[in-house]
């Protein structure tokens, strides 16, 4: 074989090759959510919704987890989402100079990529262990770590792709500067920085390992932040690790669930971007 | 204040040199004094200095509000890694530096050593990543070089969901689904033909249960894949269109494009998109604490039931007793969590090195 053929040969294999790895991710995400649909939609029912989580043999939902997911989630992101927003308006509109900048900016990508379960460690230690309990406000506060870099730095991407001309005729104009920035910059770049909300959000609905520690878990209906909260992610944790067939069951149910409005929050949030990017 | 107080006071944002000050008067006190309408009425030359004084105590006070809540997330970085020393300091008093080399888990005696856990961690990061660097790279390749442009970005976006799958979904996939189908048609075939091979061989011992730390790190090369590739992806796209068309011009193929062009210019960014991949898949817990086994043993085998140090914080940290093994859990805390620092550290230099690089080149 000549080197021409040969050099097409191995041009064509690999490119063959790369196909498959193409495949190979595309089948792993297609096996997970068939799976996940079979299971789940066999075991989603009405009750689902309405009951509590059940005790071991006996006919359950999961109304406690999905509104303690819920409030978590929600408070989770209440308290991070501010911290977030403006570390963000520090980095893309004061962090053009300093340490401060840089290091928050290093900072924030590695706390995106630690491990949480670490973050649960940490509230455990500074929050649980003196109140000596598990609550639902140290599950929040492990959430709210988890949305603070996120939100910190969709904020600074977005606020920087806002043209420095605006922000150089508003101050043109005389606003001053916390002005410019409420009102103009941050404005104009609102449907980024909302993306970036919905991102956090997706993100800490499905975190477990956060909340082992901080949340724990609660079999009855309780709407109180002092104490243990139920919550889906750890539901599922507890209920898909144990023999009973039931409670598997309802695991497969909540893996859904929590699947579903994770996918949906996500395609929602690049729906949202896509379409004000074009907008601009 | 002295009176003809211009435009300079106010807006020292970027463009502070504006000519024609007086003019624009009437826009300033208009937006300046959006709250207080009274000063605009009068129509002077100039703004009232109640209220310069006002915004520029807003300014300097949002100024440092902003700063306050970066500095917020640095001090979150400290505050982990000091309450996590802290937590962790009886079983460093106890255990000293024996501790990491270990292989002892007692909690009756309270003896522990964090050898086993930690291996299982570097162990099943490294078969997540022997997998899923080919596999980004191919697809970061499929993606850039391959796909037709209608396809990019559906394509792009499926792999993407990949990573947005929450990881207890992997766990219970992994457990119920992934582990038979594995247990049942590959590691049999694995045991039969790898398994005596000397050396290599000693890997592949034991029962076919599904369940272990090979299982552990395909499903971690899943979760990581994502990652990769659009690291991957994203610097494969800055090469120069001039660098790639030169060598096609000089009758390249694809493939030697890709192999000769592409990766050399991008070799640091690739590297960092690994470093981040790994950095994920040490971190990763509810996924390997389903499948890994929980067995505190150190054994060569792959296919026997291991530790990582999230599953073992998963599995045990509720139930712990007393201070010293809560402390010892702590500690392995601390020990991933420096672990992954560095390690994304690097990433990120990595990274950052490319950025500045194609800053000088363009």
């Amino acid at each position: 074989m000549d080197l021409y053929a040969r050099r097409l040969l191995v041009n064509r294999f690999n490119l063959f090759i790369s196909m498959l790895a193409m495949a190979f991710g595309l089948f792993w995400l297609g096996w997970i959510l068939i799976v996940l649909f079979q299971h789940g939609f066999e075991a989603i029912s009405w009750s689902l919704f309405t009951e509590m989580t059940p005790p071991p043999g006996s006919h359950g939902g999961l109304a406690n987890a999905i509104v303690g997911s819920f409030i978590m989630a929600s408070v989770g992101t209440m308290i991070g989402t501010p911290v977030g927003i403006m570390a963000g308006i520090y980095l893309a509109e004061y962090g053009n100079s300093g340490w401060l900048a840089p290091s928050t900016r290093f900072v924030s990508d590695i706390l995106l990529s630690a491990p949480s379960i670490v973050i649960g460690l940490f509230i455990y230690a500074i929050v649980v262990l003196h109140a000596k309990h598990f609550s639902g406000w140290a599950g929040c506060l492990a959430l709210s770590l988890i949305v603070v870099p996120v939100v910190a730095r969709t904020t600074e991407n977005m606020l920087r792709l806002v043209p420095d001309s605006l922000r150089e005729a508003a101050s043109a104009l005389g606003a001053p500067r916390w002005k410019v920035i409420t009102s103009v910059t941050v404005r104009s770049a609102k449907a980024g920085i909302i993306t970036g909300i919905l991102l956090a959000v997706a993100r800490i609905s499905g975190e477990t390992a956060p909340l082992l520690f901080t949340s724990l878990n609660n079999q009855f209906w309780s709407l109180d932040m002092n104490a243990p909260m139920s919550n889906l992610p750890v539901v599922i944790f507890q209920f898909a690790m144990s023999p009973y067939e039931n409670w598997q069951q309802i695991a497969w149910a909540g893996a859904l669930l929590i699947t579903l409005s994770v996918l949906l929050l996500n395609i929602l949030a690049r729906v949202f971007f896509r379409n004000t990017a074009q907008g601009h | 204040m002295p009176s003809g107080f211009g435009i300079h006071e106010i807006g020292h944002a970027t463009a502070t040199d504006v000519p024609q000050a007086n003019r624009m008067n009437t826009a300033v006190t208009h937006m300046a004094g959006s709250q207080d309408r009274t000063g605009s009425k009068t129509m002077s030359n100039q703004i009232p200095d109640h209220l310069l004084q006002k915004h520029r105590k807003l300014d300097i006070a949002f100024e440092y509000a902003s700063r306050f809540f970066a500095f917020l997330v640095l001090a979150m970085l400290a505050a982990i890694i000091v309450s996590l020393f802290i937590g962790s300091l009886p079983a460093m008093e106890k255990f000293g530096f024996g501790f990491l080399t270990s292989t002892e888990w007692n909690p009756v005696t309270e003896e522990f050593g964090a050898l086993a856990p930690m291996v299982g961690t570097l162990v099943t990061s490294f078969i997540a990543l022997l997998i899923a660097i080919p596999v980004s790279f191919g697809i970061a390749l499929f993606l850039t070089e391959m796909s037709p442009p209608w396809l990019r970005r559906p394509l792009g976006t499926a792999i993407e969901l990949l990573a947005a799958i929450p990881s207890i979904i992997y766990g219970m996939w992994g457990l119920f689904v992934f582990a038979p189908v594995f247990s049942e048609y590959v590691q049999p075939h694995l045991i039969s033909i790898l398994g005596p091979i000397p050396g290599l061989g000693l890997l592949f011992q034991g029962a076919p249960i599904g369940i272990g730390v090979l299982s552990a790190g395909i499903i971690l090369a899943i979760m990581v894949i994502p990652f990769i590739s659009a690291v991957m992806r994203d610097v494969f796209e800055i090469v120069p269109g001039v660098l790639k068309e030169s060598a096609y011009a000089l009758g390249s193929t694809t493939w030697e494009v890709v192999w000769n062009i592409v990766l050399p210019y991008t070799k640091t960014g690739v590297v960092g998109g690994i470093m981040l991949g790994l950095g994920r898949a040490l971190g990763e817990t509810m996924a390997v604490t389903f499948v890994i086994g929980n067995a505190h043993k150190l054994n060569l085998s792959l296919i026997k039931p291991g530790n990582s140090i999230a599953s073992t914080l998963a599995n045990e940290f509720t139930e712990a007793v007393g201070d010293i093994y809560t402390s010892v859990l702590i500690e392995l805390g601390l020990l991933l969590f420096i672990i992954t620092f560095i390690v994304l550290s690097l990433s990120k230099l990595l990274l950052l090195q490319l950025a500045k690089q194609e800053g000088k080149k363009s």
